[in-house]
């Protein structure tokens, strides 16, 4: 009776929860934009969001270009096929690697940080005091730093694959000797721009807004403390690479399978 | 009204019931805040004196009752009208709630820059003035965590009245200051309220500072006004509960045990185990 109590209760929460989460998602996003005061708030929350994130996301692309080569390499050159080497990397970049490991690193590294710091501002009374000012936090803090990330993501995906096909080009032509010619021709031929860049381009639309939402309303809706802080950024954390893995495979399924 | 010697009241609350949850935290209450006075609402922490703050705010609905600001019922009122009468009110939080990543110039500056459309020139007079007022001209340059708690207090309220807004809510400003800050502080929220004509409402549990600037006291608890007057009527007050809380008794009216049974029984259970 206790458990079926304690499971009713969970139900109900995550429920109310789900609301509150589109709630703030819809008063947040759904306004006519003030240009001119927007806009400076979305140029900084770009800088904070996007642009510190380059640094993790050109390292890390880099690698896994450079090990995807590398591992590639070592089994195709077994069937003498080493000249697959530049499709095998830039589709496996593109159509799984790219949008999920981004959107992975992008969780880790600007979602927590959002959610920290929304929380924070609620704690120290930062957006009550905005409410009391009369200026909404919603339009004020909410929004410009959703967009900043539904911006970003995408852009910092397209990053990570182009650098994670440079640093596959390191290792497979400059080091393992593969023909440069022939690892680039063989990728322009296989690559396919709707099929492999266009749905890319959309698998990390949908985690930029994913992680984002997750972010910024763990933040906003954050137990004012020190403990529930910190609870709020591990789940932001979780909760959205668990999501990105999951949708990652019902886009695959949806876009690739036939 | 419940005192007819102040003529108009800038915000009156009536019968007003708040629960938390299944809690009650007021059980009907209602009092009036009088207009270019400084009022004061006293009571034991806990009893929701920064929750009434955020009643005439608006950041909390009543479950019932009315909270009239300037005639507009405040519980009522769409979201667009109400923070449109925000702009006449600011509140000082405790914390003092100073935006972190902007200097005590940019703080005070933000509430002008978002609502009016005044030059940068401007505006940098009338902080530079707000400034001055507070005694912190010299210090506008600096960051929030350069400042020490008693002069964010001072910055914040500052900021508070950079729209020159008619109400000005405190919470607990005396709370954590060293003797001089508090000083500082009663002297300013009597002197805002004399030389601008603002009506204050102070939330505070400092007895001593609260009677030497309150025109009028309301002392809530048990979900309930208590009593209310001036400080005079107040060191008068017959009721126990009120005196054991002006003059800080340990026992009383409100016990020094939190509800549990008598401790002889529980500690004869124990050994008996």
């Amino acid at each position: 009776m206790q458990q079926l109590h304690y499971l009713g209760k969970q139900t109900l929460s995550m429920i109310s929860g789900l609301g509150r989460a589109v709630i703030l998602l819809v008063s947040a996003i759904v306004h006519v934009p003030n240009v001119r005061k927007g806009t400076p708030l979305l140029i900084q929350q770009l800088y904070s969001v996007g642009v510190l994130s380059l640094l993790i996301i050109i390292v890390s692309g880099t690698f896994i270009g450079m090990v995807l080569a590398l591992q590639g390499y070592t089994i195709l050159v077994g069937y003498g096929a080493e000249a697959s080497l530049g499709p095998m990397v830039a589709l496996s970049l593109l159509r799984e690697l790219g949008p999920v490991v981004a959107g992975l690193l992008f969780a880790g590294r600007a979602g927590s940080a959002l959610t920290a710091e929304i929380g924070l501002m609620k704690a120290t009374e930062q957006l009550s005091s905005l409410e009391m000012m009369a200026i909404d936090p919603l339009r004020r803090i909410i929004a410009p730093r959703f967009w900043a990330g539904f911006i970003s993501l995408p852009l910092l995906t397209a990053i990570f694959s182009m650098v994670g096909i440079l640093g596959a080009h390191v290792v497979g032509v400059n080091w393992l000797g593969v023909d440069s010619g022939t690892f680039w021709s063989v990728m322009q031929e296989q690559v396919d721009f709707e099929k492999d860049i266009l749905n890319s381009v959309i698998k990390s639309i949908v985690f930029a807004f994913v992680v984002m939402w997750i972010a910024v309303y763990k933040g906003y809706d954050c137990e004012p403390t020190s403990e529930g802080i910190s609870r709020a950024t591990t789940s932001t954390v979780v909760q959205s690479s668990l999501l990105i893995l999951c949708l990652d495979f019902i886009l695959t399924a949806l876009m690739f399978v036939k | 009204m419940i005192n007819s010697a102040f003529e108009a009241n800038l915000v009156e609350i009536e019968n007003l019931t708040f629960k938390r949850g299944e809690r009650v935290i007021f059980d009907n209450i209602s009092l009036s805040i009088p207009k270019g006075k400084v009022t004061a609402i006293m009571g034991p922490s806990g009893i929701g004196k920064t929750t009434l703050l955020r009643l005439i705010g608006g950041q909390l609905k009543p479950e019932s009752g009315n909270i009239l600001f300037a005639g507009k019922n405040i519980p009522l009122l769409s979201r667009a009208d109400l923070y449109e009468v925000r702009k006449q009110m600011s509140m000082l939080f405790q914390s003092g709630a100073l935006f972190t990543d902007m200097s005590v110039f940019d703080n005070i500056a933000f509430p002008i820059r978002e609502h009016t459309k005044l030059s940068e020139n401007i505006i940098e007079k009338i902080v530079l003035m707000k400034l001055e007022a507070v005694g912190l001209r010299g210090a506008r340059h600096l960051q929030p965590s350069e400042l020490s708690g008693g002069m964010a207090r001072r910055v914040a309220l500052a900021r508070a009245i950079a729209l020159d807004p008619e109400l000005i809510l405190y919470d607990e400003p005396f709370a954590g200051q060293d003797p001089i800050s508090m000083g500082v502080i009663v002297r300013l929220i009597r002197s805002l309220s004399d030389a601008l004509g603002l009506t204050s409402v102070v939330v505070s549990h400092d007895v001593p500072e609260v009677m030497s600037i309150a025109d009028y006291i309301y002392i809530v608890a048990e979900k309930k006004v208590i009593g209310h007057g001036t400080p005079e009527q107040i060191r008068q007050d017959s009721s126990p509960l009120v005196q054991q809380f002006i003059q800080g008794d340990a026992d009383g009216a409100v016990p020094f045990h939190y509800e549990a049974p008598a401790y002889r029984d529980e500690l004869i259970r124990r050994v008996s185990k």
